[in-house]
């Protein structure tokens, strides 16, 4: 019990528990489909073509979020303008906007019927054909440029001002600037942002759902999905998911490897003034990649509203219950991500002075569901199920628990620096004074992390709004939530209703995530 | 001489006012309280930041509307005057040639200048390897070489004790003595003022005051001086 007194927070074991719960999640559901499996040792041709599909288009979306990112993190931070604040902002839009919402508007844009095949046409062209191999990379990139951008930006906020004075000073600028200021940044973070963008890119499936698919667009993800789902091949699903959590889990190792990865954190403060790049040439090259990457990212947007005002009218009347099912499963989904994450963090940092090891694997835990996929987590949960229970009628829950385990990385890079740093300033005093359990927790770790956890939970809520993915698997015909009722109008071709949907899932994940996030800002009192 | 010609900083609720001039080879120190804009007041001579009213003039040029890189100005700050990456020899070298392609003849001139700040023979050390008070001495070298008349510290010594403080302070005035270079010297401490300054300036309530010869002015401080003093001296 002294061990007991000198901890703060509620009982230590409590994230150890949480540890257990997704490490059974990600790995036992593998184990569960593997020893369902059949026939194990059979890969066919289309398998092979789906890895070399999951690779290549994650390498190359990748390599071009990367490479545009460069370019407009360097326009970004050195160009004052009026609407910058806003941009910046904006760039963290993409990664809680519901993928099926942003593919109705990059299929408003970039389709066979959007406004550039329009042009194209009227110019004598053939239109666009934005489904396969391009039009994935094309919506992977739309939704990871912006969150490299982000990266990059907090890497140079990391920069002291006083070093861009100095750099001015002594006339460093063009390549030299790029060699003395930039590259150090650059060679920190682009190595983690690079595996992001490629983990997010391999483990896509709703992106791969809508504009891939076929032989020759088929991912890893959507391999298992179509295996399970219109095969029943449990076999063929085990082994791809194998495939697919050796991918990534050479890339997550690789990632780690490569040294720091910046924290998933919500704002970029203040960037110092810049004076490089002062030339008209220069100025010229910025003003066109923030123009190009504003129309990239904004275009297809406001495609969603506009069309979306259109179809309001047109829904139908099962949108309601649909909606209502998506806040259930988000709501529920966010708090389960919470409070996951809190206790783990606490954990974590609770273990860091004296057991460095157990705090590594905790952490590492923490962030195993990026190697998992959501696919093989529901596949194993609908055996484990199957026997006793009809999946279907779980669907919602199961739903909200897989977008949890998904959700948790990202809530856990966000919260884990709150955590750490209210225990460092204010553990020892805490202890001192005899508070601990949940009342110490409650008077000196929450209202540090507060902000930090509203956050997170908008994070989370927003996802799980927005997720197209393991629901596909188990729903029923008449218990869709919004992304799959939207995802069935679209493939009914009901594309005005479509677009009415999406604007409603826009509004809420959106609405979600700011009201989450403001609450934990709200009286945070610093 | 630097003229400061009816000179206006105004940025959100803060500005600062300042109109005097400093003779070539004059060491003045700027006193006052934290966030009365003394740095602000280095910026905007630097060229950090911009004016809202007034010029500028180095030796009658009007330097008012040229990038920093062009004014005849080196500065050190607290911090961060080295990039990490590179070994003091870049580091001084870069006040040379911002491309680093440095010449034999220039490698010389470097070792020269590390040898005047006292750190012979540290050309290939990295900034990380440095105490605090030898990574200012490898700025104070930059500054050296580059032999702008007007030389200005941000508190660069401030995190300093007070025998190296006192010996960095030295060393200053040695350097400046060279090549009669003007000192602009922000600090806190009145004692840095009186073992260096000629002049001083106070900077309080959004004003920089004329200069007035540091005796003088230790000696029958304005109110507002002896206010931020405390006990008379």
């Amino acid at each position: 019990m002294a061990a007991r007194a000198q901890q703060i927070g509620p009982s230590g074991f409590a994230g150890f528990g949480v540890a257990l719960l997704l490490a059974a999640l990600s790995l036992g559901t593998l184990a569960v489909v593997g020893l369902n499996a059949e026939g194990l040792f059979s890969l066919g041709p289309a398998d092979w073509a789906a890895l070399r599909f999951t690779v290549s288009q994650a390498v190359v979306s990748a390599i071009l979020s990367v490479g545009l990112a460069i370019p407009l993190a360097r326009a970004l931070a050195r160009r004052r303008f009026v609407g910058r604040r806003l941009l910046v902002l904006l760039l963290g839009a993409p990664f809680i906007l519901p993928v099926v919402v942003a593919i109705l508007g990059l299929l408003a844009v970039y389709g066979r019927s959007g406004i550039l095949s329009d042009v194209l046409v009227g110019i004598g062209y053939r239109p666009l054909e934005i489904y396969g191999f391009d039009g994935v990379v094309l919506a992977h990139v739309f939704f990871n440029l912006p969150l490299v951008t982000r990266l990059l930006l907090q890497g140079w906020q990391a920069v002291p001002a006083e070093q861009f004075r100095l750099a001015a000073q002594l006339g460093i600028d063009g390549h030299n600037f790029t060699r003395h200021l930039e590259w150090p940044i650059l060679r920190a973070v682009l190595p983690g942002a690079f595996v992001t963008v490629f983990l997010l890119c391999v483990t896509s499936f709703a992106v791969a759902l809508t504009l891939g698919g076929g032989p020759r667009a088929t991912t890893l993800e959507l391999a298992i999905y179509q295996a399970f789902r219109f095969d029943f091949d449990l076999g063929r699903a085990a082994l791809l998911a194998v495939m697919q959590f050796a991918l990534c889990a050479v890339a997550a190792v690789l990632a780690w490897k490569t040294g720091r990865t910046s924290e998933f954190s919500p704002g970029i403060e203040r960037l110092a003034e810049r004076w490089d790049g002062r030339s008209w040439f220069a100025s010229i090259g910025d003003g066109i990649m923030i123009v190009m990457v504003a129309l990239f990212l904004l275009v297809p947007t406001v495609m969603v509203i506009v069309n979306g005002l259109h179809g309001l009218a047109t829904l139908p009347a099962s949108i309601i219950p649909a909606a209502m099912r998506s806040i259930l499963v988000a709501l529920g989904s966010a708090l389960l991500t919470l409070w996951l994450a809190v206790m783990l963090a606490l954990a974590i940092a609770r273990q860091e002075p004296q057991n460095p090891r157990v705090s590594g694997l905790l952490e590492g835990v923490g962030y195993l569901s990026i190697a998992a996929s959501p696919m093989v987590i529901g596949t194993g949960l609908f055996l484990l199920l199957f026997p006793h229970i009809d999946p279907a009628r779980l669907a919602l829950p199961i739903t909200a628990l897989v977008n949890a385990a998904m959700s948790l990385p990202f809530a856990l890079r966000a919260l884990l620096p709150a955590v750490r740093q209210a225990r460092q300033d204010y553990g020892a005093l805490a202890d001192s004074l005899g508070m601990t359990g949940l009342s110490g927790f409650r008077l000196a770790i929450w209202p540090r992390i507060r902000p930090a956890a509203g956050f997170a939970t908008g994070l989370a809520a927003a996802l799980s709004m927005g997720d197209l993915g393991v629901i596909a698997l188990f729903a029923d015909a008449d218990g869709p939530t919004l992304p799959l009722l939207m995802y069935r109008l679209m493939g009914a071709y009901q594309m005005q209703a479509a677009a009415g949907a999406g604007l409603l899932l826009l509004v809420l994940s959106l609405g979600l995530f700011w009201v989450f996030d403001r609450e934990g800002r709200h009286d945070a009192g610093a | 001489m630097l003229e400061l010609d009816h000179l206006l900083i105004r940025q959100d609720d803060f500005s600062l006012a300042a109109d005097w001039q400093l003779a070539q080879g004059q060491k003045l120190a700027i006193l006052g309280p934290s966030g009365g804009g003394k740095t602000t007041l280095l910026s905007a001579i630097a060229g950090f930041v911009a004016l809202s009213q007034g010029r500028i003039r180095v030796d009658g040029i009007d330097i008012t509307d040229l990038p920093p890189a062009r004014r005849p100005v080196s500065i050190l700050f607290q911090e961060h005057n080295l990039f990490a990456h590179l070994d003091v020899a870049q580091n001084v070298g870069l006040g040379l040639r911002p491309n680093l392609r440095l010449s034999r003849a220039e490698h010389d001139r470097i070792a020269e200048a590390l040898t005047e700040v006292g750190l012979t023979g540290f050309q290939s050390r990295r900034p990380a390897s440095l105490s605090g008070g030898q990574r200012q001495r490898v700025a104070l070298a930059r500054a050296l070489l580059r032999n702008k008349p007007v030389l200005m510290l941000d508190e660069p010594f401030a995190a300093l004790g007070p025998a190296l403080k006192a010996e960095m302070l030295d060393l200053v005035k040695r350097i400046v003595g060279l090549n009669e270079t003007t000192l602009l010297m922000v600090t806190h401490d009145p004692g840095d003022a009186r073992r260096i300054a000629d002049q001083i300036s106070f900077v309080a309530d959004g004003n920089a005051a004329a200069p007035e010869p540091t005796e003088a002015l230790f000696n029958a401080p304005p109110p507002a001086l002896a206010a931020y003093l405390g006990n008379p001296t």
